[in-house]
């Protein structure tokens, strides 16, 4: 068992762990602490298999992004009817049974795919990374491998993710909007006269 | 790539946890005696001369303390809060040189633990955001109001001020076109220190950095008078002991990404480190040290300088005054670095920027006084 092996062996274990934990605790704030451990040890899993953008990306954005989970979780749930989420026996048989789908279309997916177990060449030699591939991926310039159908069909084999990402952005920045104008205090229609008091 | 031997990083790890542990031990030492200094006391002078064995009866003492748990708390995650906190801090030092590093020769050592990491900086920014979770996790778990109010504190605190952190290295990276440490160093042997061509970026990226080291006058989470002692009122001997060392890691890594992204790194003018003769190695680690020491040196300096910000004016200095400015100074470098212009336009754009803020700042805000009224925070103080 090289080191490379143990590393992944452990780190998967710990993962795979955690999310168990995530589905059997019953307190909401636990639950995204387990998430927290989960998404991190993914995030080692990218770093382990070479991806190592990928795998930064997760940590800033989804544990980052946990973060705000916990603090929403404490604040809403500090006292109150949500702290424990007892699941009753209708919802285990069905998360039971989307989980166990999911599972098979993964594990079917996994062992019908024929791995050829080459690695695309980095593109610095001295360096491991491949952020100028991602790049050049997203905004058109290099041939991407997965090309669409439609594209080669019209002998077009440029793919831009470009215009796909500027409208998720797009949309983000709709969301956060719309939330920071949901969660705004509401005002008292009469306000006060400024400096009332002595 | 750069080759991977087990043994050679193995002891690199070894001795950077050795020297970060006792820097870290010894910046508590310093960090009293500085106030000591500044506050016209002696400070502590008992043990050993000048106080010097002073910490290690200290950690001596954080380990045999007897460590209580207290009753009321969840212990799965009052216990590992502690861990978490050490451990980003001190994963975040994985990928910052401490020493000379040359991108152009990977044969020779490199004084980084894993050297020639392309997400290099990003790695940084992304493990020490989540040092905070030791923060959240232990202020929650301590099943205490005052925890969990520092803890939430902490989290708006670090949550606002990562963007600013972010936005203001922007430009040096479109400039070194690497996220990669090692190669900023080397933009910068070429055309001489970042802190010369981006001072505002500099300015708010120590600012921003203080907010996320939980330093004065940016200490809100443990703020005393207001929260007994923050997240960390619950915690005693060790478990005290290892939030106190990822806060210390915390600093000395900032320290180490000032000199490494705006001094220079290992580069020292007038040609003293061009070379690779084993006295210009030495003197390019004591460059760097040395930049490093005096920016750990600037924190103590700082923390008994200025006083403590209101919450709302912490707020307000990250939202409104930060991350606009950032956000304008990034769109300025990169015109600047679109049409090619000369490295001096960076600088002038930096200062006009500054003045201009200034004045636009000073028409803007009220002075941050409490108004004759009693009135803090624009609200009736009788109903």
């Amino acid at each position: 068992m090289t080191l490379t092996q143990f590393l992944f062996w452990t780190i998967a274990a710990l993962t795979g762990l955690s999310a168990i934990m995530v589905v059997l605790t019953q307190n909401i704030v636990r639950a995204a602490a387990w998430l927290l451990f989960t998404l991190a040890g993914t995030a080692g899993i990218y770093f382990l298999l070479g991806s190592d953008f990928i795998g930064a990306t997760q940590l800033i954005v989804y544990v980052g992004g946990t973060l705000v989970l916990v603090v929403f979780g404490v604040m809403l749930t500090a006292q109150g009817p949500f702290v424990n989420m007892k699941a009753g026996a209708g919802d285990w048989a069905v998360s039971l049974i989307v989980g166990v789908a999911l599972y098979a279309v993964l594990a079917v997916s996994t062992l019908l795919t024929a791995w050829t177990g080459e690695y695309p060449e980095p593109v610095d030699e001295r360096s491991s990374a491949n952020v100028i591939v991602l790049g050049q991926a997203l905004t058109g310039i290099r041939e991407v491998q997965p090309r669409t159908v439609l594209a080669a069909q019209r002998g077009y084999t440029r793919v831009s993710y470009i215009l796909p990402f500027e409208i998720v952005s797009v949309h983000l920045v709709v969301v956060l909007v719309g939330a920071a104008y949901l969660a705004r205090a509401r005002r008292r229609t009469s306000r006060m006269p400024e400096g009332v008091g002595g | 790539m750069t080759p991977f031997h087990f043994w050679t990083t193995a002891i690199t790890i070894a001795v950077v946890l050795f020297v970060v542990l006792h820097v870290v031990a010894y910046m508590i030492l310093v960090e009293r005696k500085v106030s000591a200094w500044m506050q016209d006391r002696l400070g502590p002078n008992r043990v050993g001369p000048w106080g010097l064995l002073q910490p290690i009866v200290d950690g001596a003492k954080m380990f045999l303390k007897e460590d209580i748990i207290p009753s009321h708390v969840d212990k799965v995650f009052y216990i590992l809060a502690p861990g978490v906190a050490a451990f980003t801090a001190l994963v975040a030092l994985a990928v910052v040189p401490f020493g000379p590093t040359d991108p152009s020769q990977p044969e020779r050592y490199q004084f980084v633990i894993a050297p020639n990491i392309d997400i290099g900086i990003l790695w940084t920014f992304s493990t020490g955001s989540m040092a905070v979770y030791g923060v959240i996790l232990g202020g929650w778990s301590s099943n205490n109001k005052y925890s969990l109010l520092g803890s939430l504190r902490s989290s708006a605190q670090v949550i606002s001020y990562e963007i600013p952190l972010g936005l203001s290295v922007l430009g040096v990276i479109l400039y070194a076109g690497s996220l990669n440490l090692e190669r900023i160093i080397d933009w910068q042997v070429q055309h001489g220190w970042n802190a010369l061509y981006h001072p505002l970026a500099f300015l708010m990226f120590v600012t921003a950095a203080f907010a996320e080291c939980n330093r004065l006058p940016f200490d809100l989470p443990e703020c005393e008078q207001e929260l007994v002692g923050g997240y960390h009122t619950e915690y005693s001997s060790i478990k005290f002991g290892l939030f106190f060392l990822g806060e210390y890691t915390h600093m000395i890594t900032t320290s180490l990404l000032f000199a490494v992204l705006f001094c220079g790194g290992w580069h020292l003018p007038f040609g003293l480190t061009d070379g690779n003769e084993w006295y210009h190695t030495a003197l390019k680690l004591v460059s760097i040290l040395g930049k490093t020491a005096f920016f750990l040196f600037f924190y103590v300096w700082v923390r008994w300088t200025l006083p403590r910000f209101r919450f709302d004016q912490l707020m307000g200095i990250a939202w409104k005054l930060l991350i606009p400015l950032a956000t304008v100074n990034l769109v300025v470098v990169m015109v600047l670095r679109e049409y090619e212009a000369p490295l001096w336009a960076l600088t002038a754009a930096s200062v006009a920027l500054f003045v201009g803020a200034t004045a636009f700042a000073a028409r803007q805000t009220t002075p941050p006084v409490i108004r004759r009224t009693g009135n803090i925070h624009g609200l009736p103080t009788r109903v």
